[in-house]
């Protein structure tokens, strides 16, 4: 059962509804989460309209057992969501990592607030930047999105389901508080608008049927639990009939296609938006809710006559090496706002190879950072 | 003819990891022949387990099979059978999967009453990481993490699945092997949770370790054909007489709705709610 619309719908909503619309819109229909600020209201809408659409709900005994179930349910062949802010996350690394090595779709929302610990639990931040990246343990690629509007929580969320599907890995959409709480205008797309994409299933025999099979590509197709392919599914390292191996050079070459699947297809994953960067000598560059603030930095500073301009990565990770390399290449001075003490700026000062004077503004107890407050950051690293 | 165990096991994978004496592959025999006594559809089954060396089992098994993380198996299952009710969902742990590291989602997967069977093989010891102290180890046991003795209690499983609310928990050792496979059979038929502990011996992380007791792997099986007593032979027995007694058989029996039926029910609410 789906819920067809002909027609486009305008809303006034929440960040956290979007996000939960967009859920619905890709086609998810498993919720299991646990409750905590700020991002209770994903699971509050999805417990109320998944029923609905003949999905199920659940609340789980912890932030663990939610991301375990996602999973599971996912191997069964429904695409599944589960939704918590700092703590919960890092609750879960155990399992996302398991979610990384066994190429099971999913979509993990983390409504960023401040940390570490129990931190400010209604306060946003943007602390989480790379834990996303490297949360769990081991090398292991992810993607991770960053809405910036209500609007994008509802189309990155959809996007990070077809991203899961179409390369069976787990996908984060990193969100903060603000964009979470804000409410704004949100048109919700018309039944078919946006591409819904599914994973690929195998076509062979169920008996020749290997569930690593990357003959013919780095993603390798994926049946689901009692269709008949009766396939073995482990957190071990393992090789193409996914049973345990500790060949090492079977285990390295695994390694570097699950890797490969992701970074080889940059260009299928990365996204992002550019404000005035033509002929930018200041580069910000700046994701979710700070970005906004950004983008009004570099109206005000146009206004004084400074050639300003933003890079907002809407696709974090794999962050975006070569444009951020480009436009910092370009630039006199790169300032990076952020709601933490300096993450996104070790990325940008790993592209840009210390060619540039790069400037952070920071914020870490729970407040916005306002345009003016990276006005004057943009104006002192001219002076410089 | 004799019972088709290749029908279900997965050749290519053996031999399997236990130790020569270990009690894990009857458990593995007694769930094989449930499952064909039941009736199950192989594709239609689903094998979920832990960390440990009983989570390897499902590797050894030619159903749909998940070998999870540690302690998670029963959160990963009710996944599996939120997505697909109609899917047999079996989780198969040890008792440190189950209990300490799983304990929280074993009390609440028992509350829930999931449509999930459970088997846990109890050998009382972390048998895999070389014999540390489990939540059942006894008192007083020598494991390589209690060099003097244990001073940390254990747990009853089965009484803590009957305390959490689980509607079918029944409980037998490797020694009595027929009575495995009639209590997972019995599980089966109850709808929801079923936890079926089966206590088994771990002679060479746990027996070694305690050679007062266990002179050999045999004395741990003569341990648990002599301190078993059936649940129907403890009735009007005094609480003195079944002091260092491990009750076996069905312990409790208390049929309660099941968590996919009731959900079932939410959709229709919800539908019906809708078109209002």
């Amino acid at each position: 059962m789906t819920e067809q619309r002909e027609t486009r719908r305008i809303r006034f909503i929440q960040g956290n509804e979007a996000c939960a619309e967009g859920a619905l819109y890709a086609g998810c229909r498993f919720f299991a989460g646990y409750p905590i600020t700020p991002s209770s209201e994903i699971a509050e809408v999805l417990g109320e309209k998944l029923p609905r659409l003949g999905g199920r709900f659940i609340q789980m005994e912890d932030e663990i057992a939610a991301m375990a179930a996602v999973i599971g349910a996912s191997l069964a062949g429904v695409k599944s969501l589960t939704a918590t802010s700092g703590p919960g996350f890092s609750l879960k690394q155990e399992n996302i990592g398991y979610a990384c090595i066994t190429e099971v779709p999913c979509v993990i929302v983390n409504v960023q607030r401040g940390g570490p610990s129990t931190g400010l639990p209604t306060g946003p931040a943007q602390a989480d930047i790379l834990q996303t990246r490297w949360g769990t343990h081991g090398d292991h690629p992810i993607i991770v999105v960053t809405p910036s509007t209500v609007a994008e929580m509802f189309t990155e969320t959809v996007r990070a389901f077809n991203l899961s599907e179409k390369f069976r890995t787990p996908v984060v959409v990193l969100a903060d508080e603000i964009v979470g709480h804000m409410r704004e205008k949100l048109v919700v797309p018309a039944t078919g608008e946006i591409e819904i994409l599914g994973r690929a299933k195998p076509a062979c025999d169920p008996s020749e049927y290997r569930p690593y099979d990357v003959s013919r590509g780095d993603v390798p197709p994926m049946a689901n639990f009692g269709e008949g392919y009766r396939f073995h599914v482990t957190g071990l390292s393992h090789d193409a009939t996914g049973f345990p191996t500790s060949d090492a050079a079977t285990v390295h070459a695994d390694q570097v296609r699950m890797t490969r699947k992701i970074y080889g297809r940059l260009e299928e994953i990365e996204k992002s938006e550019e404000t005035e960067t033509g002929d930018a000598e200041i580069l910000l560059v700046a994701i979710g809710s700070t970005a906004r603030s950004a983008r009004s930095a570099v109206r005000l500073a146009r206004e004084r006559g400074l050639r300003a301009g933003l890079f907002r990565p809407i696709t974090l990770w794999p962050f975006p090496d070569a444009r951020v390399r480009d436009l910092a290449k370009k630039a006199l001075a790169v300032v990076v706002p952020e709601m933490n003490l300096g993450q996104l700026a070790l990325e940008v000062e790993r592209v840009a190879h210390c060619d540039v004077p790069i400037t952070g503004v920071h914020s870490a107890g729970g407040e916005a950072i306002s345009p003016a407050q990276i006005l004057a950051a943009v104006e002192k690293a001219v002076v410089r | 003819m004799g019972f088709d165990y290749m029908k279900y096991l997965r050749e290519e994978k053996m031999p399997h990891i236990w130790c020569p004496g270990c009690g894990h592959g009857i458990v593995m025999k007694a769930l094989i022949r449930a499952i064909d006594k039941a009736g199950l559809d192989q594709d239609r089954v689903v094998v979920v387990s832990g960390i440990g060396c009983v989570s390897r089992m499902p590797g050894y098994l030619d159903f749909n099979t998940l070998h999870t993380t540690h302690g998670r198996a029963l959160a990963f299952a009710t996944g599996v059978k939120m997505a697909d009710p109609t899917l047999h969902v079996i989780a198969v742990m040890g008792d440190g999967d189950a209990v300490a590291i799983g304990g929280n989602h074993f009390i609440h997967t028992c509350r829930r009453n999931i449509g999930i069977t459970t088997v846990v093989a109890n050998n009382s010891i972390y048998g895999m990481t070389g014999g540390q102290r489990s939540p059942t180890t006894p008192l007083g046991d020598n494991t390589s993490t209690t060099v003097y003795g244990n001073a940390d209690p254990p747990f009853d499983i089965s009484a803590l699945a009957v305390a959490a609310g689980a509607s079918y928990v029944a409980r037998t050792t490797t020694y009595h092997a027929q009575q495995i496979e009639r209590l997972i059979v019995s599980g089966f038929e109850n709808r929801g949770f079923s936890l079926i502990e089966v206590i088994g011996p771990c002679f060479v992380a746990h027996g070694r370790r305690n050679r007062a007791r266990y002179k050999s792997n045999l004395d741990m099986y003569r341990e648990e054909k002599e301190t078993a007593i059936n649940v129907t032979a403890t009735k009007g027995k005094p609480q003195s007489e079944l002091m260092g007694k491990v009750t076996i058989g069905v312990l409790h029996h208390a049929p309660m709705p099941e968590f996919t039926d009731e959900y079932q029910k939410v959709i229709e609410k919800a539908t019906h709610v809708r078109t209002i």
